[in-house]
C-alpha cells in the first residue's frame, strides 16, 4: 500500500501536486492549535496592518491577526467538511449498497427516492432552514441538514459499483464456494469499492466546505465561529475590498482554493489510477 | 412525409413514448411532493414559531398595546397559514402552492409574494438557461475535441485550466470575477439587471443594457460549471474511442471529422444529457449565489433579502417555487432524452 | 503478380512505460508469409498468441502502445509498403481495396444511427456513384446476403445478432475490395448461425474474387473455409501449409497436439493436455518458444529459434526436431545463424 503511494507520488503529477497542497492546508489547520490569540477575541492587535514580519498576513479591521485567524478558520472549515462527508457517506453507502446488491423492486424504489433528492435545490431549502432556526442555528445542526440532503449523487455511484460487483464472475464463484456474505463483502468487494468511496468522500468534503463558505458569507450560519466563510463575511461587513484591506479577503480565498484544488487533484488521480482504461491511455501516450 | 411503411414501424415507438411521458410526469410530481414536504417539515418541525419571531422583531422597540399585538398575532397566523391543527395547516400549505398564492410579502407589504417571484423569476431563468447552454455546449464541444485530439497542446492547456476551475465553489468564483472586473479592471457593470434609470420597455437601449449587465453573472456561472462538463466529456470520449464501432469506422477510413461528430459526440452526449438533468439542482444553487454576488434581480437576491428582513412568506414562496422550477426543468430534459437515444427501452 | 499480400520479417511490440517500469510485449515477432490471389489464408492459434495483433498490423490499425518495429507489408494494389503511405493515401485505400470483418461484429455499427448511415459513411465516398445508384447497388448486395432492404432504416439494436453479422459482412464487401481481413467473425455466434455466416462469407468471397486472411482459434472453422493455414504460437509462425494437409498430417509438435485435441466422432480416447501454459510475451522463453512444453525438445531448441523452412509439399515448418534442418554444431553460436541466413535466402527467391 505504501509503495503504491510512493509510486503515485513519483510518477503522477496530479497526485503529487494534490498531496502537497493538501499537506499545506493540513499543516495550517494543525498550526491553529498553537495560536497565541483566542480565536474569537477581537481587537487583540492593532487593526488594518498590512502584511509584515510581525504579522505575516497582516491584521484585519477587527483587530485580529489574519494568519492565526486563517489557521483556525481552515481547521473549522475542514472539520465541518469532514463531518458532513462522514455523515453523508454513511447514508449514501447504505442506500447505494443495498440498492445495488438487492436489485429488483428495492433498487427501483430507492433510486426513485434518490433521483428525487438529487433534483432538490439545496440552497433555498437550507436558507429556509436557517430562517427558521435563526439564533438556534448550530454547526451540528447544519452538518446534519447538509448530510441528510447531500447523499444522492454519491449513492448512485456506489450503487453502480455494487451492481457491477454483484454480477461479476468472482462473486458467483465465491458464493458457490461457500463464502459467507460478510466474507464476500469485506474480502472480495471492499478493495474495489474502496477507491470510489475515497474519491466520493473527497468530493463531498469539497462540496460541503463550498456550501459552508457560501452560507457563511451571506451570514446564514453562526458567524462568531471563525471559518473560511465567516472570515469573508466579516471582511465584507467591513467593506475590506473598498477600504483596501485586500489581504483580509485574499488569505481565506487563496487558502480555500488551494484546499479545493488539492483535494480535487487527489480524488482525480486516485480515480484515474483505479480505472484500467485510463491507465492504458497513460501508458501509450 | 411519412410514407405508410415507416408510419407502421414508428407507431409502437410513439405509443411507448406516451408511456414514458407518463412515467416521467409521475417522477416530476413525486419530486415536487417530496420537496414540498421537506419544506413543510423544515418550517413546522422547528421550535421557532415564525409568528412569534415576527412579533418580537416588531415589538422590540418600546412598548406595544397588548391588544394590538394580539390582533397582529392573529393576522399573522392567518397570513402564514398556521391556523388550526397540523393537518389543516398541511392542507392550507398545499392549497396555496397549487394556486400560487403565498400571501403578501411582509417586507414589501402589501405586494403579494407571487408578484415578487414572478418579477424575479425571468431574470433567474434567463441567467440559468443562457449560462447552462453556453457552459454545457462549449464544455462538451471542447472536452470532446480534447478527448479525441489528445496531442493538441492548446486543448491540453484548456484541459488543465478546466481541471483547475472545476473544484472552485460558486461563491469564490463569482467573488473572483467580481474583484477582477469590478475593482481591478472595471469595464463591465457589476450589479443590477439593467441600468437603473431606464424603464423596462422593449427597446434597444433597455435590451443592450440588460445584455451588458448580464455579461458578468453569465461569465461567472459559465466558469463555475464549464469545468465539470469539459472534464467529463473528455474522459467519456477517450473511453468511447476504444469502442468497437469507432475502431471500425477508423478502419474503414471514414473522415475523421465525421467520426468525431456522428460516432463519438453523438454517443457521448447522451450520458452528458443525463448528467445535466442530475446537476440542475446544483447549477440552480450556483445561479442563485451568483445573483446574490452581483445584485442581479433574480430569485437569489430576493431570497437573501427575504431572510434578512424576516419575511417568512417570501422565503417559503421562493423555496417552493425553486423546487417546482428545477423539477420542471429536469422533466423537460428527461423528455428530450429518448428523442436522442433510439436504444431507450421504454418498458 | 500472383500474391495479394507479402509480409516479411514483421515485428510489432507493445512498449509501455508506467510508474518507472518498462515492458516490451513481443506480440508479433518476425513473421514472414504471403497470401495468394483469391485465396483464403487462415491463421490459427490459442489466445494471446499474437493473432489479433498481427491483424492490427496488416490492417494499418496500429495505435500506441503498439508499435511496428521492423519488417515490411506489401499489398498487390499498393505501390509501396503499407507503412510508407501517408494519411490520405491510407484513407483512400481503406475499404475500397482493404476491408475488415471483426470480432464482436455485434457492435461495429453506430448505435445511435440507422444502418443506412453506416453504409453512407463507409462505402459512399469510395464508389463514386450518385445517391440513387449507390443505394441500388447496396440493396442488390444486401439481397445477395439474404437481407431485406428494410434493414437499412433500422437501428442496430433492432436487428438480431445474426442479422447484424450479415450486415457487417455486407458492409465489408459492398465495395468489392481486393483484400478482406476477418478476425474471429463467427466466434460469438451459435453453431447454426455460424454455419450460415461462414457459407455466406465463402460465397461472397468467391463472387468478388478477393483474397482473405481469416483468423480464428477454431480449427474446425478453418477446415471449412481456409485454403491454406498458418499456425501461430507465441508471436511466431510455427507451421504453414494447405489446410487439408495440415489437418491430416500435422508436422510441428504443437500442431500435432492441436489436431489431436479435436474431437472425432467415434473416438473415445481421452485427450491429453499439454503441460505448462502459453508463455508470457513480455518475457518469452529463449530459443524456440515452444520448447518448455514440447515433448521433443532438445538442447538446440533452448538456444536458437528455428526458422520456417519450406518443405517439398509447399509447406513450411519451424522445428529442429521434425524439420529437415541440419542440426547445427552445439558449440558454435554463429553457425545456426549462418544456416538460417542460407535458408532464408533460399526461401525468399
Amino acid at each position: 500500500m505504501l509503495r503504491v503511494f510512493r509510486d503515485l507520488f513519483r510518477y503522477n503529477r496530479e497526485f503529487a501536486i494534490g498531496t502537497i497542497l493538501v499537506l499545506i492546508v493540513l499543516s495550517l489547520a494543525v498550526a491553529s492549535f498553537f495560536s497565541p490569540y483566542p480565536p474569537q477575541d477581537s481587537y487583540v492587535v492593532p487593526p488594518d496592518v498590512p502584511p509584515c514580519w510581525a504579522y505575516p498576513l497582516g491584521t484585519n479591521s477587527r483587530g485580529q491577526d489574519v494568519f492565526w485567524q486563517l489557521t483556525v478558520a481552515m481547521r473549522n472549515s475542514l472539520l465541518f467538511g469532514i463531518a458532513v462527508a462522514f455523515l453523508s457517506r454513511i447514508i449514501s453507502l447504505v442506500i447505494g449498497l443495498v440498492s445495488g446488491y438487492a436489485g429488483g423492486v428495492v433498487d427501483r424504489v430507492l433510486m426513485s427516492i434518490n433521483d428525487t433528492f438529487v433534483v432538490l435545490p439545496l440552497f433555498p431549502i437550507l436558507t429556509l432552514f436557517y430562517f427558521m432556526m435563526h439564533d438556534h442555528m448550530s454547526w451540528t445542526l447544519l452538518a446534519l441538514a447538509m448530510a441528510s440532503l447531500g447523499w444522492p449523487y454519491d449513492a448512485r455511484l456506489i450503487r453502480s459499483v455494487a451492481l457491477s460487483l454483484r454480477n461479476r464472475e468472482f462473486t458467483t464463484q465465491s458464493v458457490f464456494s461457500g463464502m459467507s456474505t460478510s466474507q464476500i463483502l469485506l474480502g472480495e468487494h471492499l478493495p474495489y469499492a474502496l477507491p470510489i468511496v475515497i474519491s466520493t468522500t473527497i468530493n463531498n468534503i469539497n462540496w460541503s466546505i463550498g456550501l459552508e463558505v457560501t452560507l457563511s458569507v451571506i451570514g446564514f450560519t453562526n458567524i462568531e465561529t471563525p471559518t473560511i466563510g465567516t472570515m469573508i463575511y466579516w471582511a465584507n461587513q467591513h467593506t475590506a475590498m473598498v477600504a483596501g484591506i485586500w489581504w483580509w479577503v485574499l488569505a481565506p480565498v487563496a487558502t480555500v482554493i488551494m484546499a479545493f484544488i488539492g483535494l480535487f487533484l487527489l480524488s482525480v488521480s486516485i480515480n484515474e489510477f483505479i480505472d484500467p482504461r485510463s491507465r492504458l491511455a497513460r501508458m501509450g501516450a | 412525409m411519412l410514407c405508410r411503411g415507416r408510419w407502421i414501424v414508428e407507431f409502437p415507438r410513439m405509443r411507448a413514448y406516451a408511456w414514458y411521458f407518463i412515467r416521467r410526469l409521475g417522477q416530476f410530481l413525486l419530486v415536487v411532493f417530496v420537496g414540498i414536504n421537506v419544506v413543510f417539515i423544515v418550517t413546522h418541525a422547528t421550535p421557532i414559531d415564525p409568528v412569534e419571531q415576527a412579533i418580537s422583531s416588531a415589538t422590540q422597540f418600546g412598548q406595544s398595546d397588548p391588544r394590538a399585538v394580539e390582533i397582529m398575532r392573529k393576522a399573522l397566523r392567518e397570513l402564514y397559514g398556521l391556523n388550526g391543527t397540523i393537518w389543516e395547516q398541511y392542507v392550507t400549505f398545499w392549497r396555496r402552492l397549487v394556486t400560487g398564492d403565498f400571501g403578501p410579502s411582509l417586507s414589501a407589504f402589501p405586494t403579494p409574494v407571487s408578484a415578487l417571484i414572478a418579477q424575479a423569476l425571468p431574470w433567474t431563468a434567463g441567467l440559468l438557461s443562457t449560462s447552462t447552454l453556453i457552459a454545457w455546449g462549449a464544455g462538451n464541444l471542447l472536452g470532446g475535441l480534447a478527448g479525441y485530439y489528445r496531442k493538441n497542446r492548446l486543448l491540453k492547456g484548456i484541459g488543465i485550466a478546466a481541471t483547475g476551475l472545476q473544484p472552485i465553489p460558486s461563491y469564490i468564483m463569482s467573488l473572483v470575477v467580481l474583484i477582477l472586473f469590478g475593482y481591478l479592471w472595471p469595464i463591465l457593470p457589476i450589479s443590477g439587471g439593467f441600468q437603473m434609470n431606464i424603464s423596462p420597455e422593449l427597446n434597444i437601449r433597455f435590451l443592450s443594457s440588460v445584455v451588458t449587465h448580464s455579461i458578468l453573472p453569465v461569465l461567472s456561472l459559465v466558469l463555475i460549471t464549464i469545468g465539470a462538463w469539459f472534464v467529463g466529456m473528455r474522459s467519456l470520449v477517450s473511453n468511447i474511442v476504444t469502442e468497437d464501432y469507432v475502431v471500425y469506422a477508423e478502419l474503414a477510413g471514414v473522415d475523421r471529422r465525421r467520426i468525431l461528430g456522428s460516432y463519438i459526440m453523438r454517443n457521448a452526449l447522451l450520458p452528458q444529457l443525463t448528467g445535466l438533468a442530475l446537476s440542475l439542482g446544483a447549477i440552480f444553487n450556483g445561479a442563485v449565489i451568483t445573483e446574490f454576488v452581483f445584485g442581479y434581480p433574480g430569485l437569489g437576491t430576493l431570497l437573501v433579502r427575504g431572510v434578512n428582513s424576516g419575511d417568512y412568506s417570501l422565503v417559503l414562496g421562493i423555496a417552493s417555487i425553486s423546487i417546482v422550477a428545477v423539477a420542471a426543468a429536469v422533466f423537460v430534459i428527461d423528455l428530450l432524452y429518448p428523442l436522442l437515444d433510439p436504444r431507450v427501452k421504454i418498458e | 503478380m500472383d500474391t495479394a499480400l507479402t509480409v516479411r520479417s514483421l515485428r510489432a511490440y507493445y512498449l509501455t512505460r508506467y510508474f518507472g517500469i518498462t515492458r516490451e510485449v513481443r506480440a508479433v515477432d518476425d513473421i514472414t508469409l504471403s497470401v495468394m490471389r483469391k485465396e483464403i489464408y487462415g491463421i490459427a492459434g490459442e489466445s494471446s498468441c499474437g493473432k489479433s495483433t498481427f491483424i492490427k498490423t496488416i490492417a494499418a490499425a496500429v495505435r500506441p502502445p503498439l508499435r511496428v518495429l521492423g519488417g515490411s507489408i506489401k499489398y498487390s494494389f499498393l505501390d509501396r509498403d503499407l507503412y510508407d503511405l501517408n494519411e490520405k493515401a491510407l484513407a483512400d485505400m481503406r475499404w475500397k481495396h482493404l476491408s475488415c470483418i471483426l470480432q464482436g461484429s455485434m457492435n461495429v455499427l453506430n448505435p445511435v444511427r440507422r444502418v443506412r448511415e453506416s453504409f453512407k459513411d463507409f462505402a459512399f465516398p469510395h464508389l463514386g456513384l450518385a445517391r440513387r445508384e449507390f443505394f441500388d447497388v447496396v440493396n442488390q448486395h444486401l439481397g445477395r446476403l439474404h437481407l431485406s432492404p428494410s434493414v437499412l432504416s433500422a437501428f442496430p439494436h433492432e436487428l438480431s445478432g445474426g442479422m447484424r453479422q450479415r450486415v457487417a459482412i455486407a458492409l465489408a464487401t459492398v465495395c468489392r475490395p481486393e483484400f478482406i481481413i476477418a478476425d474471429e467473425p463467427t466466434t460469438a455466434l451459435d453453431v447454426v448461425v455460424q454455419k450460415d455466416v461462414l457459407a455466406l462469407i465463402l460465397e461472397t468471397q468467391r463472387e468478388i474474387g478477393s483474397s482473405m486472411v481469416f483468423v480464428t482459434h477454431d480449427l474446425t472453422v478453418h477446415a471449412n473455409i481456409s485454403n491454406r493455414l498458418g499456425i501461430m504460437y507465441a508471436g511466431r509462425l510455427v507451421e504453414e501449409g494447405p489446410t487439408g494437409d495440415i489437418l491430416h498430417d500435422p508436422i510441428h509438435p504443437y500442431t500435432r497436439h492441436l489436431v489431436a485435441s479435436l474431437p472425432r466422432i467415434g473416438d473415445l480416447t481421452p485427450k491429453k493436455a499439454l503441460s505448462g501454459a502459453p508463455p508470457s510475451l513480455a518475457d518469452p522463453p529463449s530459443g524456440c518458444r515452444f520448447h518448455p512444453r514440447c515433448p521433443l525438445a532438445m538442447d538446440i531448441c533452448r538456444q536458437a529459434n528455428p526458422e520456417l523452412t519450406p518443405l517439398a509439399s509447399g509447406r513450411r515448418v519451424a522445428c529442429y526436431a521434425v524439420g529437415p534442418l541440419v542440426k547445427p554444431a552445439a558449440d558454435s553460436a554463429a553457425a545456426p545463424q549462418a544456416t538460417q541466413a542460407d535458408k532464408s535466402a533460399a526461401f525468399l527467391q
